[in-house]
């Protein structure tokens, strides 16, 4: 038993807790970072560094800095406290316990006979090691070569949301004109 | 930022190695965890720092956005072209079994399935270090209004 | 309950409970960058959902020591592959086998010759949910700039972010 992993688990739980309770958005957004850097962390105990990889960088760099700056450009305005409503937390109560639910069937952790382990017979590690010609990271095998198609449109998506990011923030300096939306009402 | 000193001089010191950690993880992917996402990710990374500590017009005179721009659609073409010149040697679409012929043993590309994955996961790089760069810059660019 | 049954469901428990605080910060919260925050919880504990199916008791991660990655492939070599390509590759082949053979040679020696069974012996947990997650992850971070760019837009034409004062502006109030 790994008891690194409990502590990891709990402080995860303690920061999502934080995230929904605090009201502060500065504070919001550092503590989002600290919950990407956690799940980095249980994602290697888990055996996927190379996920583990891309949610560090991912969520604790790029991500912040994307919330910052937009935190920057709509200012740091304050929640409006309003009456506190418990349907939210009924709802998020009852989804939760069916979900809690569900899991009584699922195969336990770490089993090696769940659906998952079995299904594709023989395993991609296994038909790595005859197609790849000594190629060690069978998730990079998977990813470029069994799955290839899947990861170019994996790609196009990643473009076509840069795109869209570009065709909404950007500003043509040179005309005065400001860009309407449809819908816009306030001038 | 010309106010913290220590800041500057930390980042001049980081950023050679977060680059030159990015090209690892780019071209060791194969051997080690890593690959174009996770590349692409820290190499904009590495930009983006320097963009926030030296100001976005440093930033942009390093990484042109046009050039970013064009980058952004260069690596789905790098990617979608493996598969099209996997067509043209008579296999099928991102089959690089066919690649055989054009390996590079000497660079550690023993295989039609070496060469293959490692253009396709540099257009994976490509594309996210762009894309990544540039939603920074439109972030950035725009001023706050009232 | 047992203890068995807690010991091998805790993980999917964490992560509802992730997915659900994640879901009420949707739900309860009516300030725009806060609901895509929630968003973004919701969506690694869904990460961590897939992570954590993959994993096979004792296993480690799916990379296959390159020392005996290059065994099987020399074993393989010429299997799938055309003559044409096997002859016009045998001297590097040559060489890279002389290299090899040092390699293991010296990794033998360090690990008294358990290395030929390590190669049957090793459990690898699953890749599958390493490659679907990686890939979503960051088509996650670039769906989320797409959502903040809006945020911004919204906040430049309506002049807030608070979900109830942009459907109040919209009723022309």
């Amino acid at each position: 038993m790994n008891f690194i992993v409990f502590a990891i688990l709990a402080l995860l739980a303690i920061t999502a807790v934080a995230i929904a309770k605090l009201r502060e958005l500065w504070a919001v957004i550092m503590f989002t970072g600290i919950y990407s850097f956690l799940s980095a962390s249980w994602m290697i105990i888990l055996d996927a560094p190379d996920v583990a990889f891309t949610e560090a960088a991912v969520g604790a760099g790029i991500s912040t800095v994307l919330m910052l700056s937009t935190m920057a450009l709509t200012g740091k305005a304050e929640e409006i406290p309003r009456k506190k409503s418990l349907v939210p937390l009924f709802v998020v109560i009852v989804t939760g316990a069916t979900l809690v639910y569900g899991t009584l069937d699922m195969p336990h952790f770490g089993s090696p006979d769940a659906p998952v382990q079995v299904y594709p017979d023989p395993s991609f590690v296994k038909r790595s090691e005859a197609d790849m010609h000594g190629l060690p990271n069978v998730v990079t095998a998977l990813l470029a070569s069994y799955r290839g198609y899947d990861t170019l449109g994996e790609t196009t998506v990643v473009l076509t949301a840069g795109i869209a990011v570009l065709l909404i923030l950007r500003r043509n300096d040179e005309k005065d004109e400001p860009t309407q939306l449809a819908g816009n009402k306030t001038p | 930022m010309s106010a913290f000193p220590i800041i500057r001089i930390i980042t001049k010191l980081l950023i050679p190695y977060i680059l030159l950690f990015a090209f690892y993880v780019q071209f060791h992917g194969d051997y080690g965890p890593g690959g174009g996402f996770q590349a692409g990710v820290i190499f904009a990374s590495a930009l983006i720092l320097y963009g926030l500590v030296f100001g976005l017009e440093a930033i942009q005179r390093v990484a042109p956005p046009i050039v970013i721009e064009k980058c952004m659609a260069l690596g789905v073409l790098v990617y979608a072209g493996t598969g099209i010149l996997t067509m043209a040697l008579g296999g099928r679409f991102l089959d690089y079994n066919v690649l055989e012929h054009h390996v590079l043993p000497q660079w550690h590309i023993p295989s039609g399935q070496h060469l293959g994955i490692f253009l396709v996961e540099m257009g994976v790089g490509i594309t996210v270090t762009a894309v990544m760069t540039m939603i920074f810059y439109a972030f950035a660019g725009r001023k706050q209004t009232q | 309950m047992t203890f068995e049954s807690i010991a091998g469901l805790y993980n999917y428990w964490v992560v509802i409970f992730l997915m659900m605080t994640g879901f009420y910060i949707v739900l309860a919260r009516k300030n725009l960058i806060k609901s895509v925050i929630g968003l973004n919880i919701f969506q690694t504990s869904v990460f961590l959902l897939y992570i954590t199916m993959g994993k096979v008791e004792h296993g480690t991660a799916p990379i296959v020591p390159p020392a005996i990655a290059e065994q099987q492939s020399h074993a393989s070599h010429g299997v799938g592959e055309n003559a044409h390509a096997a002859i016009e590759h045998a001297d590097e082949a040559h060489e890279v086998v002389h290299e090899v053979a040092h390699e293991v040679a010296l990794t033998v020696a360090d690990h008294g010759g358990e290395l030929a069974h390590a190669s049957t012996e090793i459990i690898y947990s699953n890749p599958l949910p390493s490659v679907l997650m990686l890939t979503a992850i960051v088509v996650g971070i670039a769906t989320t700039a797409l959502a903040l760019a809006l945020v911004v837009r919204i906040r430049e034409d309506y002049g807030t972010v608070d979900e109830e004062l942009i459907l109040e502006l919209d009723r022309g109030e």
